[in-house]
């Protein structure tokens, strides 16, 4: 579906029309990322993130599948592959570098692109779809970012294979065989490493597949906006092209600037030295950590230390995968009237100074040693988030009283709208 | 209904997090733990050439941080990601990477017979390992195996500093540090350094004297000059394209600033036509 | 761009403006944004297609030490040279005399014996194993494999024949067999590479 209003694709010349004709893929662009999409004109600079999380996807592919022509899943010599294309490859550095560095942006831009979902409640009707999917999308990254970082073969490479597999023995009763199913043996070795292998190259293009429908779904109720009013009419909408592949392209140009500093000058900062150890079945180090961006969750796994009914380890796993799971239900859970956090003061409260804290405050005891006081600090942000998701927002919604919308999205650009003034339509549609 | 379920979902998972709060708080009051974190110290800062965004290699230095390795660290230490041929990196010529190559001796096999036997470095081998293998390195070590060092300065926090820290860190425990940590006592076969985190290590002063090592630029030969030149030369081995990668990125950083502005531009152009102006017109 | 500034409520209910107007440095500016995206696209393709190019490790030149003094005329060995064969052969007297009685000038590759072999040493003949023609390696080193029409090599896989001087007789193969750099590093062992 789009906008009665849409530019409708023309083609030009013999072989546009030639294509469109017989596989009309450049109307399908010009009607998804081109002229042909009218968006919001109010998108401010949060809603860049979509696009440049496609943009770290693709990077992601490109240096992902060059790493694996150089690189050989065995456990005597991935270590030391991983090592031949640091010193004798061409740029061979830079790609891995590139990648590793890549994971990281990939996540920092689609958290921003969440959290900027749960400010604006983007996952609201009609676009409950778009949200499942993109929380899908989200899960499959955090499967495909473990797997490549098993993949080194260092310290943490085997001891994360190991604690992550470990989860799954917390399930009673078939817990056990499922972790000696998922590695292939008792411990992570060559069956483990090379199924990690296969899967973290397959998973980005399950990934792709995802984004496309995310895209697709996208487009049928078309893009939210800062101020969750639903557009009205032309004047609401400019084209997709021009106007935002420029603000995109501006907004590309400055994270690439931020990836590169840290490619070029700060490649190891977002690693864990221990991973330039090879990996030894005999010895753990002595703090370890997954990745920073599995920081949040690992912080809830690990706030449950006391055996409540059942064991601790598995309350630590089932809340682990909740607080993921969760977000699944969000579009349900939230019946606000309103979408914007911008016109919902208690909702915007409990944002601002609950879910960001909280959220941040589980970033850094997720990295931080499984000692006092850091442990009690997790417990306390673990109950609340919990509670901001599941407590605060279902009742929120139902009590919180709404400031007033603008009548349209020209009405919040420009301070008035036509036919606002006209009274064509009084009460604010949302 | 959902939202019921949910609530007490929620509430369900928040008790439980809060009795362990509960039972962690109380026994944190209760019980006096005692503080199991050795004061072991931080690696001092030394300025290297190659630190900074700017940092170029001091081919001097690594040359003579190679010689200390040479003389002292490879007695125990493999090297094994790094091959004879890189020394030309350092500054040496073709013919004197060939010439370094053949001092070392390799293994190799008997053209004849096919037995294992030894034979002159060329620039294509890599550095030769000390033990045939762990068994043997542990075997030799007093169980402790010691580790490759190819990668050593990258596998520590802070490694060039703590490689050169660690060198000259050796000594004896303090009479305050044993009243109030009397693990921190040496056992058999460990001797005490000061930046090694649980303080004892396996590994006996490598660096015992001035002069130790003969460098050939006439440079000084104390204790600390060969710390600090030897974690400058794994440094390099851990990295060897560390310099190449910082000097790369400035013409990639100075373009994308350029493009950037352009992008900024363009867009602010593109827009100019739908937005509304709040300035002088 | 003071023309578009009154893009007022009245205004843009009607139609979003696009930049229809002024046009230099409108488009002057976008020009050089799509072009400079264009060249940092072009420049991304140098590492993705150098990585592919030989790494430092394979292009490390090493070299190969051979002792000949083993091999008996009409006998060869086969060594392995950068991770190809590499054919050592001591000609017989017959050998020798068959190849240079070859008028230079049938030779689609003109060299004589002498010149693909080490003054002193015309008797061994040092010769890649690889086929010019597509890069199989030729028959004939071992005993009793067939040395094609003219007593050297003969491959397979084409049916290129090589005379006794390894060069290219009959058959698809454009040039002779390559002979290496090498050098006697005594009399009875030879340095390749």
């Amino acid at each position: 579906m789009s906008f009665p209003w849409a530019k409708q694709y023309e083609p030009s010349n013999g072989l546009t029309k030639f294509l469109d004709e017989k596989l009309p893929v450049p109307r399908l662009v010009y009607n998804a990322v081109g002229a042909g999409y009218p968006v919001p004109r109010n998108l401010n600079y949060m809603w860049n993130f979509g696009v440049l999380a496609g943009f770290f996807l693709v990077l992601q592919i490109v240096t992902g599948v060059v790493l694996a022509m150089h690189y050989a899943a065995n456990a005597s010599v991935a270590f030391a592959t991983t090592e031949h294309i640091m010193r004798d490859i061409n740029w061979g550095w830079l790609m891995r570098y590139a990648h590793a560095n890549g994971a990281s942006f990939f996540f920092v831009v689609v958290y921003i692109h969440i959290f900027r979902g749960f400010y604006y409640s983007s996952y609201k009707a009609p676009r409950e779809m778009i949200w499942l999917l993109g929380v899908t999308i989200f899960l499959l990254m955090m499967a495909t970012a473990f797997m490549g970082y098993v993949l080194p073969w260092g310290q943490m490479s085997f001891w994360g294979a190991k604690v992550i597999t470990g989860l799954f023995s917390a399930i009673p009763l078939v817990g056990e065989p499922i972790q000696v199913w998922l590695l292939g043996g008792f411990a992570p070795d060559n069956a483990a490493l090379n199924r990690f292998f296969s899967l973290h190259f397959l998973l980005p293009f399950v990934i792709m597949g995802v984004v496309i429908m995310h895209i697709w779904a996208l487009h049928i109720p078309g893009s939210s906006n800062p101020t969750g009013v639903e557009v009205k009419s032309e004047s609401d909408t400019v084209p997709f092209h021009p106007y935002y592949t420029a603000k995109d392209g501006f907004g590309l140009g400055i994270i690439l600037l931020i990836f590169f500093t840290f490619v070029f000058f700060l490649p190891n900062v977002l690693g864990h030295p221990d991973n330039y150890i090879e990996a030894n079945p005999l010895s753990t180090p002595a703090h370890i950590v997954p990745e920073w961006y599995f920081y949040p969750f690992y912080a809830i796994l690990r706030a449950f230390t006391f055996d409540f009914i059942l064991p601790a380890k598995l309350w630590g796993v089932l809340a682990m995968f909740s607080a993921i799971l969760l977000w699944f239900f969000l579009p349900w859970l939230d019946k606000s009237p309103v979408r914007s956090g911008h016109y919902r003061p208690l909702f915007r409260k409990f944002f601002w100074f609950g879910l960001i804290p909280c959220m941040a405050l589980l970033f850094y005891l997720g990295g931080a040693p499984a000692e006092e006081p850091y442990v009690m600090l997790s417990q306390i942000a673990t109950a609340y988030y919990f509670i901001h998701f599941l407590v605060i927002i279902p009742i929120v919604s139902q009590i919180e009283k709404p400031e007033p919308l603008p009548y349209s999205i020209t009405e919040a650009v420009l301070g008035s709208d036509k036919k606002a003034v006209l009274g064509e339509n009084t009460q604010p549609a949302v | 209904m959902i939202r019921i379920i949910a609530i007490l979902v929620g509430l369900g998972f928040a008790v439980v997090a809060l009795v362990s709060f509960g039972v962690g708080a109380y026994t944190a009051a209760t019980d006096d733990a005692p503080d199991t974190h050795l004061p072991y110290k931080h690696p001092q800062d030394v300025n290297y050439s190659f630190d900074g965004p700017f940092g170029t290699w001091d081919y001097g230095q690594l040359q003579r941080g190679y010689k200390v390795y040479k003389e002292v660290c490879s007695a125990c230490h493999s090297l094994k990601f790094v091959a004879f041929r890189n020394l030309g990196e350092l500054g040496y010529t073709e013919a004197q990477v060939k010439a370094e190559a053949a001092t070392w001796t390799v293994p190799g096999i008997d053209p004849n017979t096919g037995e294992a036997s030894t034979r002159p470095g060329e620039p294509t081998d890599y550095f030769p390992k000390p033990y045939p293998n762990n068994v043997a390195a542990a075997a030799a070590n007093n169980n402790a195996i010691p580790p490759d060092l190819s990668l050593m300065t990258k596998a520590r926090e802070d490694g060039t500093n703590y490689v050169a820290s660690l060198l000259v860190g050796y000594q004896p425990p303090s009479e305050e540090l044993l009243e109030e940590h009397p693990e921190a006592a040496p056992g058999p076969g460990l001797y005490h350094n000061v930046y090694f985190p649980n303080m004892n290590l396996a590994m006996a002063p490598p660096l015992t004297s001035n002069g130790q090592v003969t460098y050939d630029d006439g440079t000084e030969a104390t204790i600390g000059q060969m710390a600090t030149d030897v974690a400058a030369f794994l440094t390099w081995t851990a990295e060897p394209t560390l310099v190449k990668r910082k000097q790369t990125g400035w013409p990639v950083l100075v373009f994308l600033l350029f493009a950037t502005i352009l992008a900024w531009f363009s867009k602010t152009q593109i827009w100019s036509a739908v937005k509304p102006k709040k300035t002088k017109a | 761009m003071a023309d578009t500034a009154a893009t007022t409520a009245a205004t843009t209910d009607t139609q979003v403006e696009t930049a229809t107007g002024e046009f230099r440095r409108r488009d002057f500016i976008n020009v050089a944004a799509i072009s400079a995206a264009g060249v940092g696209g072009a420049v991304v393709l140098l590492p993705l297609i150098s990585q592919m190019a030989p790494s430092k490790d394979v292009l490390a030149e090493s070299t190969t030490e051979i002792d000949v003094s083993a091999i008996e005329p009409g006998q060869a060995i086969k060594a392995v040279f950068r991770k190809q064969p590499l054919f050592v052969r001591r000609l017989t007297p017959e050998e020798i005399a068959k190849a240079d009685a070859v008028p230079i000038g049938d030779l689609r590759d003109a060299e004589t014996l002498a010149e693909r072999t080490k003054e002193g040493h015309t008797d061994l003949l040092v010769t890649m194993g690889v086929c010019t023609h597509l890069g199989c390696v030729p028959l004939g080193a071992a005993e009793g494999e067939n040395k094609g029409e003219y007593g050297g090599y003969f491959c397979p896989c084409h049916g290129s024949h090589y005379d006794t001087a390894g060069r290219i007789r009959k058959g698809p193969a454009p040039t002779n067999l390559l002979v290496p750099d090498y050098e006697f590093s005594t009399d009875t062992t030879i340095l390749v590479g």
